[in-house]
């Protein structure tokens, strides 16, 4: 404790001696700082928002279309046509183990939709209870989405896409109006929250008519899968589980289970880990500019460091003859460029905070601003720029300090 | 067995091309509770010889032997170790630290030679009674005149016992009354046992003390 007390003061006894010079490498460290947590956090920012709009239409889940087989198949011929149908769920879910939630859906363009006098043509999906946290197709407060009862029943109930339903309702409340989709009344259960969707197939979700796929069949007809989802256990299945769709639909509508275009499959847990990948890629390159930055503020910490031994050189010889070990002289000019350091980085947090939390506060409508809006300073950021800030500050002191430490004491007894 | 040894010593400056020898064959033996003066005109050789004496500086060739152990070998943190336990200095100009207290000045050896909190509070207070300071020990060096200044000093050389006192120039930059009652200081402690090696320009002082070793040009010589 002494020892910190003591060294805390021969700091400020410098400081004195050098305040322009001092408070300028400082204001230069809080710079790199700020620059680095900026860069950090909008790239972070950048990610999550990315990231976010990726997850958007379901985290974890492989899409599949029915396709066409390309290889001939015990006695069968290629190109044939391949109709999944709703009882391959279960089918699925059964054989699979890996797979932990199958879905999949009906669908049609163009399907009207009215309330009031308001008409307008939407894209319909039929679907299964499973889309709610598959898809998801998250209701607002006050809704709910499709269950099994309304399977089970063919009720005529549908659950609104946000968009449609501000387009539809104008800010009315939604949920229990009639609405007719295709001149059948069905009445509104839910609205989906809004996301920020950037994947998507037939559409984003915001814009959707979703009805239980029994009554989907009934109203239209339907008897054949357009899409079909599932999700593995765990992502890292993901490659067994798609082996395994192949295996056992091939040998119920007997394909080769080599054959990929009998099944398109959209595995978005590998483009997902592609995405997350460039993103981290961004973050380094940030970070490496950030780090270059506070580099440059560290030449100055350097600097006053070789300045300081230079002026203090009579009193390493003091401190030599009393008897301390060279060590000991080390530390101690280590520690001093470290408490600069620690000085101007926490100027530059306090900084780098404030400003993050302003440009949080300004409402960004524009769609590309959108993304870069939204700094997200992490706990990570927090201890990478520490860590950076550390190690550039430890360097700047070392090597002075090492030139303290070398020095002969009867050389710098005489210094003047 | 003397307290130090210096046999053959000799030490060699080379600024460039230019070489100089500050010191040729030294030999002077010290035993323990001596007293002696070491004078000789500037350039003489006085400072490097004590700069050997008190481990600053390494001589050329020769071997410098104290208190039984051969400091010429020596590793630069046993060296380190050697002045905190075995060797106090007092400086002309006191080199004291400006923004410590006299308190904090004596505390630095002691605090070096990694003694406790406990017993570096009492010992501090006891060096600073010693040399007649208790009261002034949260002075600033600022604060305190030349003389008290040296008397800090001296009590910080003092602090951990040393087995000799290193004095260049004590009372070079007093007026006589403050150097005067800083050379009583060191006939004191020299009438409690210790052994002081004293340079000094002043031939008064000199004629005082018991032993006078005499350096021109680097040579011990009987007269000067």
């Amino acid at each position: 404790m002494r020892h910190l007390w003591y060294l805390l003061r021969l700091f400020i006894s410098d400081f004195n001696k050098q305040r322009k010079k001092i408070t300028l490498t400082i204001m230069a460290i809080a710079w790199g700082t700020v620059s680095i947590i900026m860069l950090l956090s909008f790239g972070e920012g950048l990610k999550r928002q990315l990231e976010a709009g990726n997850t958007a239409m379901g985290k974890g889940i492989v899409i599949v279309w029915p396709g066409q087989t390309s290889k001939s198949y015990k006695g069968l011929p290629h190109g044939r046509r391949i109709w999944m149908k709703p009882e391959d769920m279960s089918l699925i879910k059964q054989r699979i183990p890996a797979i932990e939630e199958v879905g999949g859906e009906f669908s049609r363009w163009g399907v009207d939709i009215r309330y009031g006098e308001e008409l307008m043509g939407r894209h319909c999906t039929g679907v299964t209870p499973s889309y709610e946290n598959l898809r998801y197709h998250i209701p607002m407060q006050g809704g709910r989405f499709i269950n099994q009862k309304d399977l089970d029943e063919k009720r005529r109930v549908a659950f609104l896409g946000n968009e449609t339903a501000e387009k539809l309702f104008k800010g009315e409340e939604a949920v229990g109006k009639l609405v007719y989709i295709n001149r059948v009344p069905f009445t509104v259960i839910g609205v989906m929250i809004p996301k920020e969707q950037t994947n998507m197939y037939s559409g984003p979700d915001n814009e959707k008519v979703v009805i239980p796929m029994t009554t989907f069949g009934t109203i239209f007809g339907d008897v054949y899968l357009d899409v079909f989802i599932f999700k593995p256990k765990v992502s890292e299945d993901v490659e067994f589980a798609k082996r395994e769709v192949y295996r056992v639909m091939g040998s119920k509508y007997k394909f080769d289970p080599n054959d990929e275009r009998a099944l398109h499959m959209w595995d978005t847990i590998e483009t997902q880990q592609i995405m997350t990948n460039v993103l981290l890629g961004i973050q380094i390159f940030m970070g490496i500019i950030g780090g270059l930055t506070l580099l440059v503020a560290g030449v100055g910490v350097a600097n006053i460091m070789y300045v300081t031994v230079r002026r203090r050189t009579r009193e390493i010889g003091v401190k030599m003859a009393m008897g301390a070990k060279p060590r000991y002289i080390l530390w101690e000019f280590i520690l001093e460029a470290l408490m600069i350091g620690v000085s101007g980085g926490f100027v530059g947090f306090l900084i780098a905070g404030i400003i993050i939390r302003v440009i949080r506060q300004i409402p960004i409508e524009d769609e590309a601003l959108k993304f870069l809006g939204k700094p997200v300073v992490s706990v990570e950021i927090a201890v990478i720029t520490a860590i950076i800030l550390t190690i550039i500050a430890f360097l700047a002191g070392f090597f002075p300090s090492r030139r303290a430490a070398k020095i002969n004491p009867a050389e710098s007894l005489r210094y003047e | 067995m003397p307290l130090i040894q210096m046999q053959e010593l000799n030490k060699k400056y080379n600024s460039g091309k230019v070489s100089v020898e500050a010191l040729k064959d030294i030999n002077v033996d010290v035993e323990e509770n001596e007293f002696i003066a070491i004078v000789g005109p500037s350039g003489s050789g006085k400072s490097t010889l004590m700069n050997i004496m008190g481990c600053l500086d390494a001589p050329s060739s020769g071997d410098y032997i104290l208190d039984g152990a051969k400091v010429s070998d020596l590793k630069p943190n046993r060296l380190a170790d050697i002045r905190n336990r075995k060797i106090g200095f007092v400086f002309q100009n006191f080199n004291l630290l400006p923004y410590a207290s006299a308190y904090e000045n004596v505390e630095l050896p002691l605090i070096f030679g990694g003694i406790g909190p406990k017993r570096r509070k009492s010992r501090v207070m006891e060096l600073l009674d010693r040399v007649g300071l208790a009261d002034r020990a949260e002075h600033k060096p600022t604060e305190l005149s030349g003389g008290e200044m040296q008397r800090v000093a001296i009590a910080r050389a003092l602090a951990n016992n040393p087995a000799i006192i290193l004095a260049d120039e004590p009372t070079g930059n007093l007026d006589s009354v403050a150097g005067g009652s800083i050379m009583e200081i060191f006939h004191e402690l020299h009438r409690d046992g210790a052994t002081l090696i004293v340079i000094t320009h002043d031939r008064q002082i000199a004629n005082n003390i018991p032993r006078v070793i005499k350096l021109k040009d680097g040579l011990v010589v009987d007269s000067l």
